[in-house]
């Protein structure tokens, strides 16, 4: 009998929405197990990867160290890498980061907004988080392929549950995935 | 003990897997390798306060939902509320009001639905130490397909609710500052309808299911992170359950009233955040209790417990119950957040029902418009508990400040007690550490359904890492689900 391939996911610097959209294939989920099966994944309890993968689904760009380090262990683990959704594309929400007008520290800028003390904030030490447990911040929002080579990327904030479950089944039964006008969309 | 001081063992688990975003906890071990105290971490860090100023106030609703993919509508309806007060949209047009109360309930369902399914029926199926591969929501639909299908249909039904409202499934329009940006068609509403008494059944078994782990398990739930706490969430006037609008109200551990329809354009008055280094997160409290005790939880347990009765019939038998338990006291068990979870979608469903069958949702008054403000506050009770958005916007309709406190952050304190109650219980004074035993302290996080994308408003995701230290700073075992391991060959 034919092995089922094996798919891993993650979630970068993205908001979740490329997983819940994974979901929105619904009652797919249900033939999606009969082709694939899952391994590391937000959605199983593997942390790592247990065996090597046909198809990693990356939602989310880099933003801290972590991010860059997941990625390329995905790169070496996996046959094919699919970039899902706006911030792995292009860098999404995140990146309004990179570049704040008059702004020759943008990160710093977005610290000091969030943790300095003000009438709100309660933070007699004054201090922004950097305990050594915390990763090392970016300098700036990366995307994936500026990261890692990537094979494909399916557009969209998020890509709908018809467009994911369509290629994903594509890829796994070997067939070129979807590329009709109506189901690329980058809204 | 100092936790400063570098002598301690480390285990991590990384990332925390069946929770929406990444977090991370250390535990601090002492000599005999008894737990001192549990953190955990927020890792990630977004800066989308600083990066909305500029933007116009139209956008917020659009660009805030963003900060999150699992419950987008909580924060798109917040913000659309805060900018109704900046353009003096003091009573919306039932039309617009109505259409915004579909969305929302059509998200608390498919969140709550979402967690309890996909996410911690796992644990509740197979138990806490199960094998890992075993512990997701696909081996849930090898051995509980009926279960599981439900589950994926109820899910699928709170999404279709927001599809028609918003235009799509994940990051929709539908509300703009002062309104709505469409109504609901008579096609849409019969195709809604079409499946809602099926909806009822199911969010009628999801209750019981929730309910029976509870009382069959009630010894372990009754140990398993049950802590006395402050809680907070909107009440309606009369006191009902309300998940869109209302004043807020906070009890103490005992169930007296600390502030009650406090307006929350005031909400600064009452709560302030503290800054710690050691997280990105940030660890609100009630003011007039001080940082130190006022720390309060939020989301289904809390509203359950703070409100007086629920307004829809079914839910509102099951809300008896569930407050019959602790005999009218507080509910304190970090695991019955389930159970109240559950109540919540079967109140959803029935509010849902009621909303399609009002006519008022074919009305064509979809905006207004008063005298204009320069600031405003946004309240929701989002499927994680009290959801807070404050702006200010310019006369250029330019925001030039923003403040979120998301339902994850104000239970930050909750689950750093939690993790630390159960490290204590399962981990404390062992030698070895098994995943068994981490997956409890995962279990713990999960009951309160923690949403980390919203809660530093993160660059990313945030690992969770239990990292478990003894005084001499040894590694007590290296048992870290994300080290580096070999990958068997195919």
């Amino acid at each position: 009998m034919k092995r089922k391939k094996r798919i891993a996911t993650v979630s970068l610097a993205g908001c979740f929405g490329c997983h819940m959209s994974l979901l929105d294939m619904d009652e797919h989920i249900l033939e999606l197990m009969e082709l694939a099966e899952f391994d590391r994944s937000p959605l199983t309890d593997f942390k790592t990867f247990s065996r090597r993968c046909d198809i990693g689904v990356i939602e989310g760009g880099c933003c801290n160290e972590e991010n860059v380090h997941t990625l390329q262990e995905f790169r070496k683990h996996c046959d094919v890498l699919v970039a899902v959704g706006q911030c792995a594309i292009m860098g999404g929400l995140p990146v309004m980061r990179n570049a704040i007008m008059h702004s020759k520290d943008p990160l710093r800028e977005c610290l000091e907004e969030a943790y300095s003390s003000s009438a709100k904030v309660y933070n007699p030490s004054n201090q922004i988080p950097n305990d050594a447990a915390l990763p090392l911040l970016l300098d700036k929002v990366y995307t994936c392929a500026e990261v890692v080579k990537i094979d494909y990327q399916i557009p969209g904030c998020p890509p709908s549950g018809e467009v994911l479950w369509a290629t994903l089944a594509a890829l796994i039964k070997g067939e070129p995935a979807p590329q009709e006008y109506h189901m690329i969309k980058y809204d | 003990m100092n936790l400063d001081k570098p002598k301690t063992r480390i285990v991590e688990i990384e990332p925390v897997t069946r929770v929406e975003g990444h977090g991370k906890v250390t535990i601090h071990l002492d000599d005999d390798n008894n737990v001192a105290e549990a953190r955990l971490h927020i890792v990630e860090f977004r800066g989308f306060e600083r990066f909305i100023r500029g933007r116009l106030l139209w956008e917020a609703p659009v660009i805030v939902q963003r900060l999150c993919g699992i419950c987008p509508v909580s924060h798109h309806i917040a913000a659309a509320k805060a900018m109704d007060v900046i353009v003096g949209a003091d009573a919306l047009p039932p039309t617009a009001e109505k259409m915004r109360r579909l969305m929302h309930y059509g998200q608390v369902m498919q969140s709550n639905v979402l967690h309890f399914f996909h996410l911690s029926s796992p644990d509740l199926l197979f138990g806490f130490d199960a094998p890992r591969g075993k512990r997701n929501i696909f081996n849930v639909i090898k051995e509980f397909p009926d279960l599981a299908k439900q589950g994926v249909l109820m899910r699928k039904y709170g999404q279709e609710v927001i599809l028609h409202t918003a235009g799509k499934k994940i990051h929709g329009t539908g509300a703009i500052p002062g309104g709505i940006n469409k109504n609901l068609s008579l096609q849409e509403r019969d195709l809604l309808l079409q499946d809602i008494e099926q909806m009822k059944v199911w969010a009628k078994g999801a209750v019981d299911v929730a309910k029976r782990y509870t009382l069959e398990h009630l010894s372990q739930v009754e140990q398993f992170a049950n802590f006395n706490s402050s809680h907070l969430s909107l009440v309606r006037e009369d006191g009902a359950l309300d998940l869109y609008h209302g004043g807020l109200r906070a009890t103490d551990a005992a169930g007296n009233i600390i502030f009650d329809h406090v307006d929350y354009q005031d909400f600064n008055d009452y709560i302030m955040e503290e800054v710690r280094p050691w997280s990105y997160m940030k660890f609100p409290f009630i003011k007039s209790r001080g940082a130190l005790d006022g720390w309060y939880r939020v989301g289904p347990l809390s509203r359950l417990n703070n409100v007086a009765f629920i307004d829809t019939p079914l839910a509102n038998a099951e809300h008896k119950e569930f407050r019959a338990l602790t005999h009218n006291k507080p509910n304190h068990m970090s695991l019955a957040y389930h159970w109240a979870r559950m109540i919540e979608v079967l109140h959803c469903v029935e509010k849902i029902h009621e909303l399609l069958l009002d006519p008022d949702l074919q009305g064509a008054d979809l905006r207004v418009s008063g005298e204009r403000r320069e600031e405003g506050v946004g309240v929701i009770e989002a499927p994680r508990g009290s959801l807070f958005h404050h702006y200010k916007v310019d006369k250029n309709d330019q925001i030039t400040y923003c403040n979120l406190i998301v339902s994850t952050t104000h239970n930050n304190n909750g689950m750093n007690r939690a993790v630390t109650d159960v490290a204590k219980k399962y981990l404390g004074g062992k030698k070895r550490i098994t995943e068994g035993m981490l997956n409890h302290v995962e279990v713990a996080v999960r009951a309160y359904d923690p949403c980390l994308s919203c809660a530093t408003h993160a660059l990313g995701q945030m690992p969770l890492t239990v990292e478990l230290f003894d005084a001499d700073g040894a590694l007590i075992h290296s048992n870290s689900q994300h080290m580096g391991q070999d990958i068997p060959p195919d």
